[in-house]
């Protein structure tokens, strides 16, 4: 309750931060907020030309049930969403130095901003995919109104993961550098510029995916999206522990450290 | 009559390490070196202290003698390492030099920035706006960014944030100091004026004039210990005599 009272008191400064940040990145660019939804199309152009051309096999290939460009940028969106939340809120706390030694601020603010602040940018690289859907004449089906589950599975374990991050940082300034190798190979472990099929001959490897919480929200993401399919109990399940268990091992961690903070800026 | 602030034993201690570890890397080096001690060095030692609400109260003491560390164990910024500090009421933020403020912002959206910091609303603050900026007398400026004001500017706004509502408790780190005369009087004036509807000052100055015009009590501290505690003449006289 004492929490919950604090946290009303300080949404102001919240609303304030993710404001502060959409106008810093979006102010100086002549494309506004379309520079949003266009980054992920580009994005898109260029991996699954490369691909196609690489594979050699049109649209469809190991296995997709989909256009390949539809199945990468279902994928990338969730993946670039809890990348650039992280990876944003690992400098938040330290950033926010001037302010945390001037004036009592619970800290968790920073990180949380970072992660809303990532969630509106993901919200417009969502009308990227309707656009791409659309256009490429992808059935659009009744679960589509789920998408709002996979996207908060995605947005609670991006906090926790958030909370762990930031906390870290400011001990270890280089685990930013580690975090951005981590990053691409986190990429590459999760099915998004390959098909899922091509495990289906590596039980080892599939194995491996399948201790990766990313690959849970991917394919939740894809199910309700574009594969018309509601994923059962056991997955959810899955998403939810996942998310839950990074959501409190980054309180617990961030709770710990947070009043030596100060001392290390 | 109730207390603002209750300080009870308390203590700061220090890691003094002689370069700051801040990487795993050099963490590790040094952990395999066994080089990880830190020296540890206590910047306040086993203070009491209470503080009355609706009294104005001073600090004085030399420079690095621990003052600007027990107002942020006030203010909550830092935990002390032992000992518990009690704080009734609302603390405006820790007004000292370059106070929270983003200087690559303007001083229009540092004030939105710290009025959200305070709680407060858009609303509010765009009700309070024009009163904020007039009382720093900074209009054509106000919307440069902070990192081209000089010291006296920045304090002025600091000071403006700070005290445009009426905060249960105001703490005021040296921030006078910088200020031009006609803006000091204007500070003391404003001091004056929310004294008088009840608010707690704390006051940190190496100005012993000022300290005396506005204190009603004054500690005198002395390398992390509290020396001396009385009547604002009497504990400025003796630390005036014998600094000297
Ligand atoms: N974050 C910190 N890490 C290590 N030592 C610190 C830290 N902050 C303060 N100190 C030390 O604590 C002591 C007290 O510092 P403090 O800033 O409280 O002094 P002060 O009384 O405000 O001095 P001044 O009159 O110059 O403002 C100093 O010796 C300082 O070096
Ligand atoms: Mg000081």
């Amino acid at each position: 309750m004492k929490y919950f009272q604090t946290f009303l008191r300080y949404r102001y400064l919240l609303f304030n931060l993710i404001n502060r940040d959409i106008k810093v990145k979006y102010r100086r660019s002549i494309l506004g907020i379309l520079w949003s939804v266009l980054n992920p199309l580009l994005m898109m152009a260029v991996i699954s030309t490369v691909f196609s051309t690489l594979f050699g096999m049109g649209g469809k290939f190991g296995g997709l049930s989909v256009p390949f460009h539809i199945y990468y940028l279902t994928g990338a969106t969730i993946f670039n969403f809890v990348s650039e939340a992280t990876s944003t809120s690992m400098m938040s706390v330290f950033s926010a130095s001037q302010l945390i030694k001037k004036v009592y601020i619970p800290k968790y603010i920073f990180p949380l901003e970072k992660c809303m602040f990532a969630f509106v940018n993901m919200l417009f690289s969502l009308i990227a995919v309707f656009i791409v859907m659309v256009v490429s004449r992808v059935e659009f089906h009744a679960t589509i109104v789920l998408i709002f589950i996979p996207i908060i599975y995605a947005l609670i374990f991006s906090i926790g993961m958030s909370l762990l991050l930031s906390a870290l940082t400011v001990f270890f300034r280089d685990i930013l550098h580690i975090y951005s190798v981590f990053l691409t190979a986190w990429m590459y472990a999760t099915p998004i510029i390959y098909p899922l099929g091509i495990l289906n001959d590596h039980p080892k490897l599939m194995f491996i995916m399948k201790l990766n919480p990313m690959y849970y929200f991917v394919e939740y993401f894809r199910s309700v999206v574009v594969y018309g399919t509601i994923p059962g109990i056991r997955d959810n399940v899955v998403c939810l522990a996942c998310s839950i268990v990074m959501l409190i091992i980054g309180i617990a961690v961030f709770k710990a450290k947070q009043d030596k903070f100060v001392l290390y800026m | 009559m109730s207390n603002a602030v209750e300080i009870k034993n308390v203590s700061m201690h220090f890691n003094m390490a002689k370069e700051k570890v801040d990487s795993i890397k050099e963490y590790l080096i040094k952990f395999f070196k066994k080089q990880l001690f830190f020296e540890k060095f206590v910047a306040l030692d086993d203070i009491n202290l209470e503080i009355k609400a609706g009294e104005v109260f001073g600090l004085v003491g030399l420079n690095g003698c621990g003052k600007s560390t027990l107002l942020k164990i006030i203010s909550g910024i830092y935990k002390p390492t032992t000992g518990s500090v009690k704080v009734n009421g609302t603390i405006s933020p820790l007004i000292e030099l370059g106070a929270g403020f983003d200087m690559d912002l303007t001083a229009r959206e540092n004030i939105y920035l710290n009025g959200a910091v305070l709680g407060y609303s858009k609303e509010y603050i765009n009700e309070k706006f024009d009163e904020i900026v007039d009382f720093t007398e900074l209009h054509q400026f106000i919307d440069i960014p902070m990192k081209n004001y000089s010291s006296g500017m920045v304090a002025r706004v600091g000071f403006a944030i700070a005290t445009v509502t009426k905060p249960d408790i105001l703490i005021v780190d040296e921030i006078l100091a910088v200020g031009d005369f006609l803006f000091q009087e204007k500070c003391e004036k404003r001091i004056d004026e929310l004294m008088s509807g009840g608010t707690t000052v704390i006051i940190v100055s190496h100005t012993i004039d000022q300290i005396k015009r506005l204190c009603d009590r004054v500690a005198w501290i002395e390398k992390g210990k509290i020396k001396m505690i009385g009547e604002t003449d009497e504990v400025c006289d003796l630390y005036t005599q014998t600094s000297v």
